[in-house]
């Protein structure tokens, strides 16, 4: 038995952390938990899986104190607990790091860590959290500037403070929700490496992911949720990643498509000496070149920030080309507006769907329909009947639930928020589709149909897909060019190693995860 | 030639009512509530500040004045914060009110439009002592805002409810603080504006200062020095109209009382490129 600062004490190895008991919560018509039951065991790291809309994140909302349960019992540390607000769960010993970070973005990391247990009553002294925070980043090995602000700090960083955030306040049971779907490799390894240490001292770590590799790397004891309902727990020696893939979707897995379209020998994108400036004005992309065969899926692989970002906004028009052309079948696209270079048949899959995918207050029809409201409207006026055939459509066709026209897009699982931005994307059989993380945030089978989705679309038209996923990069594509600082530095095809394309993507230099 | 400490100290006199107004609307936007009812809290503060300090004296009569205020406020906040009602709507719905009663009041009640104040404050070196309170309190307010607990989690709830919440703070509480501190101060702005420059109380006698205090908090980028700033630049074009009125020249005198406003209007087009808003200014939260 040991005793932490909080006073709170945690139960051996064999006592439950938490006990889940009934818990029922329901948003409307959707019912998000339905009886949930299960055990996490003090000191495990429990992965928690299921589909899209399955009720995880609701489930650790509720255990966290952001949402409270219709009906159901939580015990933590073998008590019954009542938890009203974040607050009771703090003094609980819990911590949470949200599917979509919780951070402030013009304070300091020291700011936030710190705001709701300053240390003081009345004075905050800097030098104090910056020491606190310090200590605390040197003994997990997360290393951050107290005094940047977070708006500096790449997403890695960023979730490195929520970890902060958490540890700060001494938590011992830490619910991480899909932690490393924004992650670059590199950054998903050294998370492992903090999960191992935090259990080493002593901790419970609840951990959501959609990715079965990361689960077997990483988690004791899996449950799997589906529906709403807890179908399953297991330790992760019982089980093997298909059986475990097959408990997820209720059925097996479909396999994918294998008939594949040769790509041609037509240029569709062609991209010549491109340089775009970054934010700070700086040159993020020196003279890129691309070129892209109809029919052909082209993976962009590199770490992230070495200009893909830039590169996609170029191609969308959503950036200005200080120098070079961007050519489709040989015509030059090179400055023109979003708007008629996606009547000209590019579509995009951006990559932060909450920002510059979708409007989160508007409904899911509206958002389905979002740049192509002229091809329903007639006189100026929305065509309701045609725009809510076409939902229903698409909402059959891509499997969004719950399966309501008119519910809004926020109050969608992450996953089923991105079905909704694929699917207006890939409406049109667009000539070329500018694919940027596709699948983040979606369930396996989720992911394994919008895979197909995309060679589909690659047979009708041709794909550029930019990925941190390696798996995804070699799975899908034709060829394979690896960004490195705002350069393509070389080609590859799927025959080659991993190895040689995870050492282009350092620049030559080094290893890869 | 005219003297440059007269115009110093005219334009200390007219910022002030501007300065505490300003200072207000910091505290609430800070905390995420806009507050477009200043005007409205203005009014109310300067009619019970004299109806009050005729009856009790100058000092319980600015004390009464600023609970109003504070009451007015708090209705604002319990449309927005507790009611999650639009902002805007709510605080014209304050002006309104404002303006409604202070006229109402007077005229029907008690068969006036003009109430002259009783008493009046000492002068210290030339000014009364509110001018020399709203000069403190920036200071006070700049350490609160930015070196203390309280000014964290107030700033957090204008910045990141949400992340706020999940901390462990009590949003609605930071908030409510926040519109019930800019009450209380555009009222302390109303109060000065009818006991110590005034001389008591007129129909509609803020006359826009409530909405140039926006523009001041918002050119001052929501800070309590740049208010400061932005508050003494209001008062100067306002003492510099008088100034011109008096050397005589053939400019029609509605335009130079028209000053201040169009200096409004383009110190607010200057500024939207520099400032920042906090991020969660006007947004209700909902968990
Ligand atoms: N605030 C809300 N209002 C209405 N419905 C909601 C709300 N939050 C969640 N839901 C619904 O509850 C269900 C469960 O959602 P939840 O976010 O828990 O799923 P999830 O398992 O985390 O999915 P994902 O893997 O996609 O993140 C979904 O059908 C979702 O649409
Ligand atoms: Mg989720």
């Amino acid at each position: 038995m040991t005793v932490n600062d909080n006073g709170i004490t945690s139960t051996s190895i064999n006592g439950n952390a938490i006990e889940f008991q009934s818990i029922c919560k329901r948003f409307g018509s959707t019912l998000a938990n339905d009886k949930v039951s299960f055990a996490v065991k003090a000191g495990e790291v429990h992965a928690i899986v299921g589909e899209n809309g399955a009720g995880k994140t609701t489930l650790m909302r509720i255990l966290y104190g952001l949402h409270k349960p219709d009906s159901g019992t939580i015990y933590v540390r073998g008590k019954e607990a009542r938890i009203e607000s974040p607050k009771d769960a703090i003094a609980l010993g819990i911590g949470m790091v949200q599917q979509h970070f919780a951070l402030i973005k013009r304070f300091t990391v020291a700011e936030n860590i710190i705001l709701g247990q300053e240390g003081s009553k009345f004075y905050i002294s800097r030098e104090k959290g910056n020491k606190l925070i310090a200590e605390l980043s040197r003994s997990f090995d997360l290393s951050v500037d107290p005094e940047a602000r977070i708006e500096e700090l790449s997403v890695g960083e960023q979730q490195r403070v929520e970890l902060l955030k958490v540890l700060y306040r001494k938590a011992d049971i830490i619910i991480l929700d899909e932690p490393t779907a924004v992650l670059t490799p590199q950054e998903i390894e050294s998370l492992y490496a903090t999960i191992e240490r935090m259990k080493a001292s002593g901790k419970t770590i609840i951990f959501i992911t959609h990715k079965l590799k990361e689960v077997f790397r990483v988690a004791d004891t899996i449950t799997v949720m589906r529906g709403g309902r807890s179908i399953a727990t297991m330790s992760v020696a019982e089980v093997t990643p298909q059986e475990l893939s097959e408990l997820i979707i209720g059925k097996e897995l479909r396999v994918r498509g294998e008939q594949r379209v040769e790509p041609k020998n037509t240029e569709a994108l062609v991209v010549e000496n491109l340089v775009v400036l970054g934010e700070r004005g700086n040159e993020v992309l020196k003279g890129l070149n691309l070129v892209l065969k109809e029919n052909e899926l082209l993976g962009i692989a590199g770490v992230e920030g070495n200009g893909q970002t830039e590169l996609v906004e170029a191609l969308c028009g959503l950036r200005r080309a200080v120098n070079g052309r961007i050519m489709l079948f040989g015509h030059e696209l090179t400055g023109t507006p979003p708007w008629l270079l996606r009547s000209k048949g590019i579509a995009h899959i951006p990559e932060d769907r909450l920002s510059s995918g979708m409007i989160d207050e508007f409904t899911v029809y509206e958002n389905l329909i979002l740049g192509y409201q002229t091809e329903f409207s007639r006189a100026g006026l929305l065509q309701k009947n045609e725009i809510m055939n076409e939902t229903a459509k698409l909402m059959d066709e891509y499997d969004i639930r719950p399966r309501d026209l008119e519910v809004k897009m926020k109050n969608l699982s992450g996953g089923n928020q991105q079905k909704v931005v694929i699917a207006r994307e890939l409406r049109k059989n667009p000539k070329v589709l500018i694919a940027n993380q596709p699948t983040r945030g979606l369930d396996v089978g989720a992911a394994l149909f919008v895979h197909n989705k995309l060679l589909e679309a690659k047979s009708k038209g041709s794909v550029l897909l930019i990925s941190s996923d390696l798996d995804e990069i070699m799975e899908l594509s034709d060829r394979i060019a690896v960004i490195y600082e705002g350069r393509i530095v070389g080609e590859f095809d799927k025959k080659d190693k991993v190895e040689d394309i995870g050492s282009a993507m350092l620049g030559g230099k080094g290893e890869y995860a | 030639m005219i003297d440059i400490s007269i115009i110093i100290l005219s334009t200390l006199r007219r910022s002030t009512p501007l300065i505490f107004a300003s200072l207000g609307a910091v505290y609430s936007e800070r905390s995420g509530v806009v507050n477009i009812g200043l005007e409205g809290i203005m009014l109310v503060g300067a009619f019970v500040s004299v109806i009050a300090s005729n009856a009790f004296g100058l000092l319980p009569g600015i004390l009464l004045a600023v609970v109003a205020g504070m009451a007015v406020a708090a209705l604002h906040g319990m449309a927005t914060i507790t009611f999650k009602a639009n902002q805007i709507v709510s605080g014209v719905a304050i002006n309104l009110f404002g303006m409604g009663i202070t006229a109402f009041i007077p005229e029907a009640l008690m068969g006036m439009t003009d109430i002259r104040a009783l008493n009046s404050a000492p002068l210290l070196a030339g000014l009364t002592p509110l001018v020399y309170v709203a000069i403190a309190l920036i200071p006070v307010s700049h350490f609160l805002l930015f070196h203390t607990v309280l000014g964290l989690r107030l700033r957090s709830v204008g910045e990141n409810p949400a992340s706020a919440d999940s901390l462990g703070i009590n949003v609605s509480t930071m908030r409510y603080l926040g519109v019930v501190l800019s009450g209380a101060l555009a009222a302390l702005g109303g109060a000065y504006l009818a006991l110590e420059q005034g001389g008591g109380f007129t129909k509609n006698m803020v006359a826009g200062r409530g909405f140039i205090a926006l523009a001041a908090m918002i050119f001052g980028n929501w800070t309590p020095f740049g208010a400061l700033g932005a508050s003494l630049l209001f008062g100067f074009s306002d003492s510099i109209q008088t100034v011109i009125q008096t050397m005589g020249y053939t400019i029609p005198s509605q335009a130079i009382q028209a000053l201040p406003y169009i200096l409004t209007i383009i110190v607010l087009v200057v500024a939207v490129k520099r400032v920042r808003m906090p991020e969660a200014d006007g947004k209700p939260y909902l968990r």
